[in-house]
């Protein structure tokens, strides 16, 4: 079965034609460089993504964060609900880990910007 | 005192870069004026991730992009003031240039400079210029203002959000507004294809079931104090709206992400001409103006689809303003015009000095509309002097054609950069 998506590697966006047999993608085609590759393969069989949102600080500044790696497309909103259940305390720095194993992803939630 | 050799109008990721380049080229007494009170100008507001891949070789949010080029603005020693807005720009009499300011710490004054780099950026089309009938009730906000005030203000602005307009800041909109608990219920672009790139229109729309209605646009808002909801038809191919297509939506917010305006009121006023077909300074292959000493770079110039090109083109500017200051400001040599033929709706830059051209000059361009199997070429008279293959061109994403300076030799006047269908 041949599956075809968009990449979305980089602002490029090509188009991927995937053929995939018994969940598997066994080849890739129509992409530029090797992300695009793995992009399809990821996507059929485990699509992930980075999540980016805010965080309330303790001073009422809500403070930009992400997701350190992408995590399991299904993840998404219970990422962003655990993130809007915590807050954290001012300064903090850009890169500072504010949440632990996000949502049981395995993946820390880090601080983007530094806030004072 | 208030004497400079360079001041860079404009903090965000163009004045930054320029005027890294330019203290690195050994411009040492410049000066940075940024009006907000931190530096990063919009990306400070992009939460999101996607830049940084070509500048960085990673994948950064826009504050991370505008934290990592600050810093290096701080390392560098590189003077600027902050919460200091420009209120004019003029030329001198001894060609110097006067930026008169205006900030707690200065009152107004007027401070003068040798070179002046403009880096401003843009700003979006607000509903007054889209001539959307009907009241004007609270809940219909700017894509660009919506976002500042969740990201930055941490505001709640709506639960039922309908977005006019697919550039990328209403793509980007309709995943926060989801991810914040709102209903998206729908994306409506004037145009048969969208404004904004193609990874936003999968991760942002695909992703979350958000219906994107390519020729549709608004024709109605109903609500009187409080926006209740609007009225969304069918276009037909000259963008009119086709009578008995209305569909109604109900939301308490509607979000307009209908294009972005370089912000040049400054510019103007300082005798710089402005190319109608970007809004921004008609500028020659060092990206200075038809005012000597004069430079502009990034969204002020015109709108980039990536900060990484803000950032490279403003990295010339500030190189090409340092060697202005350093060299005098003398601008010999032969000059060609750049035309946008057939499918290139503007290239900048618009002329190139063949004396002054560097090894390789870029050529940025977008196309008219979406074009498939294509080739870019570039022409002299009936020469041609470069061809390149694409199998697909969109406005919505910027083509940078790089050219070497041997082979702008032998031109005449005149080279024209257009599209032509590849014969099957």
């Amino acid at each position: 079965m041949i599956k075809e998506l968009t990449c979305i590697c980089c602002p490029m966006g090509c188009s991927l034609k995937a053929e995939v047999e018994n969940d598997e993608v066994i080849s890739v085609s129509g992409n530029n460089c090797i992300r695009g590759e793995n992009y399809a393969k990821s996507e059929i069989i485990a699509p992930v993504r980075t999540v980016t949102t805010t965080i309330m600080s303790d001073s009422g500044i809500p403070v930009p964060v992400k997701t350190k790696d992408p995590v399991a497309k299904g993840k998404i909103f219970e990422t962003v609900s655990q993130i809007k259940e915590t807050s954290v305390h001012l300064p903090i720095k850009m890169g500072e880990i504010v949440i632990k194993n996000v949502a049981d992803t395995g993946v820390d939630i880090v601080a983007t910007r530094s806030v004072k | 005192m208030n004497k400079y050799d360079l001041i860079v109008i404009g903090g965000g990721p163009a004045g930054m870069a320029a005027a890294l380049a330019a203290k690195k080229a050994g411009i040492d007494d410049l000066l940075i004026i940024e009006r907000d009170n931190v530096f990063g100008g919009i990306l400070n507001q992009c939460i999101h991730n996607g830049f940084g891949l070509h500048t960085f070789k990673e994948e950064l949010t826009g504050p991370e992009y505008a934290e990592r080029y600050a810093d290096m603005v701080i390392q560098q020693n590189i003077p600027f003031e902050l919460e200091t807005m420009v209120l004019s720009l003029e030329t001198t009499t001894d060609a110097m240039k006067a930026v008169t300011v205006i900030s707690s710490k200065r009152g107004v004054q007027t401070l003068y400079a040798k070179a002046v780099i403009l880096a401003m950026g843009c700003r979006e089309r607000p509903r007054g210029a889209l001539n959307i009938p009907g009241f004007r009730p609270q809940g219909v906000y700017t894509a660009g203002t919506a976002q500042k005030l969740v990201n930055l203000q941490g505001v709640k602005i709506g639960k039922q959000v309908v977005i006019l307009g697919s550039g990328d800041i209403g793509l980007i909109m309709a995943r926060r507004m989801t991810l914040e608990g709102a209903k998206v219920s729908a994306v409506a672009e004037l145009m048969p294809y969208s404004s904004g790139l193609k990874r936003n229109i999968v991760q942002c729309l695909d992703d979350y079931g958000i219906p994107l209605l390519l020729s549709h646009t608004v024709v109605d808002i109903k609500g009187k104090e409080k926006l209740e909801g609007v009225y969304i038809a069918k276009v037909d191919e000259k963008c009119q709206p086709i009578p008995g297509t209305e569909v109604y939506y109900p939301c308490d917010t509607l979000l307009l992400s209908c294009g972005l305006i370089p912000e040049n009121e400054l510019t103007v006023g300082a005798g710089v001409m402005i190319d109608p077909r970007t809004n921004g300074a008609y500028v020659n292959e060092s990206l200075q103006t038809n005012v000597n000493g004069v430079f502009a770079c990034g969204n002020v110039l015109h709108v980039h689809d990536l900060v990484d090109f803000v950032s490279e083109e403003s990295q010339r500017a500030g190189e090409n303003a340092a060697r202005f200051i350093l060299n005098g400001g003398s601008e010999s040599g032969k000059t060609i015009e750049v035309k946008a033929g057939n499918g290139v709706r503007y290239t900048v830059p618009c002329r190139i000095n063949i004396d002054n051209a560097p090894e390789l000059t870029h050529i940025r361009f977008r196309v008219t509309g979406v074009y498939k199997n294509v080739s870019i070429i570039l022409k002299s008279g009936d020469t041609e002097l470069m061809r390149k293959r694409s199998q697909i061109l969109v406005p919505s994403e910027m083509v940078d054609l790089i050219i070497q300076k041997n082979k702008l030799s032998d031109i005449d006047d005149t080279i024209e950069v257009f599209v032509e269908e590849v014969q099957k």
